[in-house]
Formats: C-alpha cells, sequence, structure tokens
C-alpha cells in the first residue's frame, strides 16, 4: 500500500442544506505538492477548510464521511482539534500577519505552544525567515510592524508564521491571488522548496500555476470531485470529458 | 423650482439644523461657567460643606460620585466584557442566545428612576446592603451593563475575522485565540466604551437616589457600606431643598460635574483618535 498522508473517504459536507461537498475521495501522498482546480463556487475550498476543521464552527454545517490524516479519522469524536491544527497548517488567501512586529508574528505560535524562548525561539524565527527567504532583506527591522511589508512579503511572513510551528501538512488557499505575477512566480519556486519537508495542499484559480508547480492535480466540480491523478495526466490526457473542456478552456 | 436654488435652500436649511446642535450646548456652558466659576476655588473642590451646604465645599460629594461610579464599573465591566466575547466568540444562534440579546436590548430601555426603585427593593432592603455605595454601584452596574456589552461586542467586530482564523489555524485553542488575539485589538474599544461610561453614570441621579446618596454626610466615606453625598443629588438638594443657597455655589457644583463628564469624554475621544492612528487593519 502506497504511503497516504491525507485519505479523505466519501465526504459529504452541507452548509445547512445545500449540498457542497458531494462523496468526494482522494489520498494524497507525502511531500508532494497536490492542487485543487475548478471554477468559482465548486467547493475547493470548502474541501480544503475540512482538512483542518477550520469551518467547524459554521452554524449549520454537517460533515458525513472520513478524513484520515496520519491513519486517524479527523472528525472521530475526541479527535484533538488543537493539535490536529498544528499539524496542519493553513495559508489563506489574503495575507493576515497579525498587527504586531514581524519578530512577534513568527514568534506568536511558538509563545503560545511554550514551544521555545530566548535564544531558541530567536534561533527558530530567524530559521523560520530563512525558509521563506525573508531573512537577508528583513534581519534588521525585525522590530517594525508587519503591517508596514509589502503583499507579497506579508504572505512570506504568513508562512513564516506557520512554518516556525512545525507543522506537518500546508494547505494553502489561492496564496497568489493577492500578488502581481513576479511574485506569484517567487512564491512558486517557496513552494517547491517547502514540499521538501511539508505536503502540501493548494486551491489555485490558475490553470499554468497548478501544472507548474503540483505533482498531483484535482479537479472539481459542483461539489464533485470530478477527476483526481497526476498533474501532467490531468493537463494532457484527462480521463473526463469535463475536466479536458476545463483544462482546455473549453468550460462553460 | 430652479435646482440650483433648490440646492441652495436645502443647503442652508441643513445647515442651520446642524448649528441647532452645537447652539445647546454652547448655552449651556456659557451660563454655567458664567455663574459658576467665581465658586471654583481650592476649598470649594476640597472641604466640607458648611452653614447647611450655603457654604464651604462640595469635596463629600465629588469623592462619594467617584467611588459609586468606580465601583460600579469595575462590577459592570468584567461582567459586560464576558458577556460580550460569550456572544460574539462562542454562543451559537439558539433560543438561549436570542433570549439573552432581547434582554439586552430590554434592560437599555429601563427608566432609571426605575432601577433606582429596583435598587431599593433587591440591594438595599432585600439584600440588606443598606443605602450604601455597594447598593448604589450596583444598582448603576446594572443599569450600565447593556451599554457596556454593546459597545464591547462592537469592539470584538470589529476585529478582523482573519486574525481569529489565523490564530486558530497555528493550532492556538478559542480560548487562546480570544485572550492574546481578539482581545488585545478590541481592548482600545472597549476601554474607550467603559470611559463613556463612567461619564455617563457619573451625571445620574435617579438609579442612586434611593441606594446611595445622602442629603448631608459630615464625613467621607469609611467603607463600601457607608451612605455618600453625590455631585447630581447634591445639585439637585442645593436648588431645591435648602433656601438661600449662593447662585454660583450651585452652579459652580454644576460645573464640576460638567467639568468631569467633558473631561472623561475628552480622554475617551483622544483614546480612540491614538488608536485608530496606530490602527492600519
Ligand atoms: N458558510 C457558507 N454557508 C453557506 N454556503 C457556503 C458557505 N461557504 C461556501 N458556501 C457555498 O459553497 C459553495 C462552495 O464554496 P467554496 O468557497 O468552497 O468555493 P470555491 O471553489 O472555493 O470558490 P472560489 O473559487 O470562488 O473561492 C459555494 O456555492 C458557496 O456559495
Ligand atoms: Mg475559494
Amino acid at each position: 500500500m502506497p504511503l497516504k498522508k491525507i485519505d479523505v473517504e466519501n465526504l459529504n459536507l452541507y452548509y445547512s442544506s445545500f449540498h457542497a461537498l458531494k462523496s468526494v475521495s482522494l489520498s494524497v501522498a507525502p511531500n508532494r505538492i497536490t492542487s485543487i482546480i475548478g471554477p468559482s463556487g465548486c467547493g475547493k475550498s470548502t474541501l480544503l477548510r475540512t482538512f483542518n476543521r477550520i469551518n467547524d464552527t459554521i452554524e449549520g454545517i454537517k460533515i458525513t464521511g472520513e478524513v484520515r490524516i496520519d491513519g486517524s479519522n479527523i472528525y472521530d469524536d475526541g479527535y484533538d482539534v488543537d493539535a490536529l491544527r498544528r499539524k496542519v497548517g493553513m495559508v489563506f488567501q489574503r495575507p493576515n500577519p497579525f498587527p504586531l512586529s514581524i519578530y512577534e508574528n513568527v514568534a506568536f505560535g511558538l509563545k503560545i505552544h511554550a514551544m521555545a524562548s530566548g535564544a531558541v525561539l530567536d534561533a527558530i524565527v530567524e530559521e523560520s525567515l530563512k525558509d521563506v527567504l525573508l531573512w537577508d532583506d528583513l534581519k534588521d527591522k525585525l522590530r517594525r510592524s508587519a503591517l508596514e511589508l509589502s503583499l507579497e512579503e506579508r504572505q512570506r511572513l504568513c508562512i513564516a508564521r506557520l512554518i516556525a510551528v512545525k507543522p506537518d501538512i500546508i494547505l494553502l488557499d489561492e496564496p497568489c491571488s493577492a500578488l502581481d505575477p513576479i511574485a506569484t512566480l517567487r512564491i512558486e519556486e517557496l513552494m517547491v522548496e517547502l514540499k521538501k519537508k511539508y505536503t502540501i495542499l493548494i486551491v489555485t484559480h490558475n490553470m499554468q500555476q497548478a501544472a507548474r508547480i503540483s505533482d498531483d492535480t484535482g479537479f472539481m466540480l459542483l461539489g464533485e470531485l470530478i477527476e483526481f491523478g497526476i498533474t501532467s495526466k490531468i493537463f494532457t490526457n484527462p480521463a473526463m470529458k469535463q475536466t479536458e473542456d476545463y483544462v482546455t478552456g473549453r468550460f462553460g | 423650482m430652479n435646482p440650483k436654488l433648490a440646492q441652495k435652500i436645502a443647503f442652508v436649511f441643513l445647515l442651520i439644523a446642524t448649528l441647532c446642535v452645537i447652539v445647546p450646548v454652547l448655552i449651556i456652558l456659557f451660563i454655567i461657567v458664567k455663574q459658576g466659576y467665581s465658586a471654583i476655588t481650592w476649598e470649594f473642590l476640597t472641604t466640607m460643606p458648611r452653614d447647611g451646604m450655603r457654604a464651604g465645599g462640595i469635596f463629600p460629594a465629588i469623592v462619594g460620585t467617584l467611588s459609586i461610579v468606580l465601583t460600579a464599573i469595575s462590577i459592570t465591566l468584567p461582567i459586560g466584557v464576558g458577556a460580550a466575547i460569550y456572544l460574539n466568540e462562542y454562543a451559537g444562534d439558539n433560543a438561549l442566545t436570542r433570549i439573552i440579546k432581547l434582554s439586552i436590548v430590554n434592560l437599555a430601555g429601563v427608566p432609571s428612576v426605575v432601577y433606582g426603585l429596583f435598587g431599593l427593593g433587591l440591594f438595599v432592603i432585600f439584600l440588606n446592603l443598606g443605602v450604601s455605595i455597594l447598593a448604589g454601584a450596583l444598582t448603576l452596574s446594572i443599569m450600565e451593563l447593556p451599554v457596556i456589552i454593546t459597545t464591547a461586542r462592537g469592539a470584538l467586530s470589529s476585529v478582523p475575522q482573519s486574525f481569529r482564523e489565523a490564530s486558530l489555524s497555528l493550532g492556538v485553542s478559542r480560548w487562546q485565540t480570544t485572550r492574546y488575539v481578539v482581545l488585545p485589538n478590541a481592548l482600545p474599544g472597549i476601554m474607550t466604551g467603559a470611559i463613556l461610561s463612567i461619564a455617563r453614570i457619573s451625571g445620574e441621579t435617579a438609579p442612586i437616589l434611593f441606594t446611595a446618596a445622602a442629603f448631608y454626610v459630615p464625613h467621607l466615606p469609611r467603607s463600601m457600606f457607608d451612605q455618600v453625598m453625590a455631585l447630581p443629588y447634591h445639585l439637585y438638594i442645593m436648588s431645591t431643598q435648602i433656601p438661600n443657597v449662593p447662585k454660583n455655589l450651585t452652579f459652580g457644583t454644576a460645573l464640576v460635574l460638567l467639568m468631569l463628564v467633558l473631561a472623561m469624554s475628552l480622554v475617551a475621544i483622544v483614546t480612540r483618535v491614538y488608536f485608530r492612528k496606530r490602527r492600519k487593519w
């Protein structure tokens, strides 16, 4: 049996009476980039958000089926949601640094989880900023407010804040949609770099982006996962007609 | 009518309407300052009344008002903020929360004299606290609760949802997120609300009339269970209950009360402006 990091089986999600995810099943292997593509409103974000249960508190939400991460179903009763979210981190569409200094942003999770303090904390902050290639630019400005940074730098900072708490899996929901094309390319390079250490899932509207960086791709339509497989196959030789229409731009 | 002319007339009318807001403020200030400023001396602010309130100072009334009001806010602030956090950050949309929200709205609509009677019945008589600072403060704190809850909820709601999501997505628990992300960012709003509340209840007479205020107490309060003099009540007494009080003493008292309230509002406004400027989200 191949190694599975995330294993989704027959997942259904309802927002009150609206059936947003319909019997989704897929498996994600570790240290790969998996992208989810599909037209607006098809349920990409909804699917991604089931992996760290950040949708849990939405009024009227109902979820059936299983999402197994490292073998255990995260929707089992008594599953520790906070521990899950430490393992499965998320980067959002709009960069959302806290209104704190650059240093305090990266140190935030570490301090609250009491993972490090003093020199060790400094070292992890440095290492995390190096991992996102911000260290050289910002090492003398760590006390400055994170809100002074450019959008791209903010998004990198959000990634640094996340990897500082050492997650296993990183979920990214259209992380580049607020960025210009050059910044987008650089964030993409960063993701390819990061997959050595992390399992990455990315939702994107940008098919070129999915084709450039991901190993596997899933195509969603109206809440269904139409097709899931190796990226090159999805883009060059899809099995389903709908996938082909979408990736060739004949969708609609 | 010519649209240009109509616009001019509308403009003038709106300007007059707006000026109507400023005029009474200026007139009130003018009259009170004019008639009262001659009374304001160091002695007036720091000594006891003499000659049956016809001379001397208003020190005990100042101390009394401050002790009632500060006690009230220290009761109502934690409860109100706690309730606001519960309603904003935790409560789902169910029958219980709807009843709570309805109660808050209704509490805000109760006339202040009714609070006074309620405080008399519950705190003074039933709980046997007597006419005291504590009874008055408890009465005021219940009266102010809906205001505190509403302003605190406003401050909590203004913290972007994305901050909460960012924190939760790092495995930080909901309580820690509230404690370390939501509250610090809502604090300026909560504090300005609290200061404005203090200013507001400093001038309230009806709720403390039966629960805390005394006609005359020849000493400063020694404990929470003492009756006290209070500025608004003292003002009422001097203007209606005692003949031949020098006019400048009455207006001087009004001036002190007004300055207290205005100063606190000013502090609240400055705090708000300061944090608005620093806040970039
Ligand atoms: N909280 C919610 N309550 C009710 N319906 C929702 C909620 N969130 C999303 N939906 C609906 O679920 C469907 C899927 O939404 P989702 O945000 O997952 O789509 P998406 O594929 O990420 O779209 P986009 O590309 O625009 O981000 C949409 O029809 C949306 O209107
Ligand atoms: Mg989306």
